[in-house]
């Protein structure tokens, strides 16, 4: 289990999150390697669909990024993302996964160190709660 | 039109809902009843037994309708025969297609289940703790069997490939009216695809606002339907009752909210919809006007997944 990394989906707005990461590379701040980040014209396009697809697919945690509110480039996106996002937390959690294996957070394009802070954090944060269980679940039969 | 279209029915992990919505086609079943033969419906209409099933020529049924969920191995062997002797086979109401109202089951274990039927209700005497076996010996020499209970539900096409689809609980009578005259005449849609119009319950509804010349706003409230009485002919959303038909099947034409019951979502995912449930959330969540409302909605997993979590994608909770 040692060697175990948790594999984790961002889906990254086009207009802040994402600029944010090429900016986190840019000036060479690390952040785990096992960090696959999925580029969105903005959170608004996020689908309960694409979170849930990542994590049936055994993805270990997934985490949405997006634009400080008030500052979506489609006005309301980032606020329906919220709203879309709590419902199916609340789902989620109901049918057995943990709070913490999805998370929602907004970052802007100049704010690359602290998206390299945010995945080194959420990178710990999988790790001590392990494995997708609805993997291990499916593997059980 | 073909001499007589042979037809198979079984009601697996069902209520028999779907069985009454057939013979309340009444006229028009009674107008295509020439033209049927029904060769297998059990075990509520026709004094026919599972061995007459087998005993059938592969594939020499020509329209099989399987209503009800898959829970048992009984119901899993039955679904196999039907498979191999029916040329079409339909996933036929919301328990076959989605895994229905007992697919809500899936939220629990099989002992979670067996410890509250046999156990923890109140009206049980079981003081010798029995529970239902595979195998049990009576009086040390009568072997008694009982089917296998699977610890999850299952719809049709997680046993066995599917042709059709239908959804509804039950299926709307004049709807099934349609699907048989279709089967008779040849014509159906391409195999894989539900039997359906392809509009949402809202398109087929009185109370939409759309076809009342008014804007949909955001909902400031959210409502449980034991929370007032809904205003005649406003939209029951835009009330704050959670009315799931703008990703429901309308093939029942918007019965619930004609009698102000928001729609549940039995008749199924609109067309091109992977998840019912998902799309639900991502539907109702946007509509509402600030996050804190999110919060209200109680038990989220059995409203937006009440006819269909076995055939979602996560499709049961994780122990
Ligand atoms: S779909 Fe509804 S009516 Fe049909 S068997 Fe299931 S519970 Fe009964
Ligand atoms: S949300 Fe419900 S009440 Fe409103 S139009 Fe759609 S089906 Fe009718
Ligand atoms: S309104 Fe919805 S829940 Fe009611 S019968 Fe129609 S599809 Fe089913
Ligand atoms: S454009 Fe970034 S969240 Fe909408």
């Amino acid at each position: 289990m040692s060697e175990w990394k948790p594999n984790i989906v961002v889906f990254a707005c086009d207009w802040c999150t994402y600029q944010g990461a090429d900016l986190a590379g840019s000036l060479r701040y690390e952040y785990p390697a096992n960090v696959n980040i999925i580029r969105v014209p903005c959170t608004g396009r996020v689908e309960p669909e694409f979170i849930v697809s990542a994590l049936s697919n055994g993805a270990d945690g997934v985490f949405v990024g997006g634009c400080h509110p008030g500052d979506c480039h489609y006005k309301e996106g980032n606020y329906k993302a919220m709203r879309r996002f709590t419902l199916l937390k609340m789902v989620l959690t109901g049918m057995g996964f943990e709070a913490e294996r999805v998370r929602m957070e907004w970052i802007s394009g100049s704010e690359g160190k602290r998206f390299a802070e945010i995945m080194a954090e959420f990178n710990r944060t999988i790790e001590k709660i392990g494995p997708n269980p609805f993997r291990r679940d499916s593997n059980a039969g | 039109m073909p001499d007589k279209v042979k037809l198979a029915y079984f009601l697996s992990g069902g209520c028999g809902g779907c069985d009454m919505a057939i013979i309340d086609l009444s006229e028009t079943l009674v107008d295509v009843l020439p033209y049927l033969e029904v060769v297998f419906w059990a075990p509520t209409v026709a004094d026919v037994k599972y061995k007459d099933l087998e005993a059938m020529p592969d594939k020499s049924i020509d329209v099989g309708l399987y209503s009800g969920m898959v829970r048992l191995s009984e119901q899993e062997h039955i679904a196999r025969v039907m498979r191999r002797k029916c040329k079409v086979l339909v996933a036929y109401g919301a328990c076959a297609a989605l895994g229905g109202i007992p697919g809500m089951g899936n939220m629990h274990t099989r002992e979670d289940i067996f410890q509250t039927a046999y156990f923890d209700t109140y009206s049980t005497d079981n003081p010798e703790g029995v529970t239902p076996q595979v195998r049990c010996v009576v009086d040390g020499k009568y072997e008694l069997t009982l089917p296998e209970f699977y610890g999850y539900v299952r719809p049709l096409q997680h046993v066995v490939d599917v042709d059709y689809f239908s959804g509804g609980c039950p299926p709307h009578h004049s709807f099934v009216g349609q699907a048989v005259v279709a089967v008779l005449e040849g014509e159906l849609p391409p195999p894989g695809s539900w039997i359906t119009s392809g509009k949402a319950v809202c398109d087929v509804c009185d109370r939409n606002p759309a076809g009342r010349g008014e804007q949909r706003h955001l909902i400031q409230s959210v409502k449980r339907t034991i929370d007032g009485v809904p205003e005649e002919g406003k939209c029951l959303l835009q009330q704050g009752y959670l009315c799931l038909g703008a990703v429901t099947q309308g093939d029942c034409g918007s019965l619930c909210p004609q009698v102000n019951i928001p729609c549940r979502g039995c008749g199924g995912p609109i067309p091109g919809v992977k998840d019912f449930g998902l799309r639900a959330i991502g539907s109702i969540a946007a509509s509402l006007e600030k996050e804190e409302l999110v919060e209200q909605i109680p038990s989220p997993v059995k409203l937006f997944y009440r006819y269909s979590l076995p055939a979602s994608m996560l499709g049961r909770k994780i122990k």
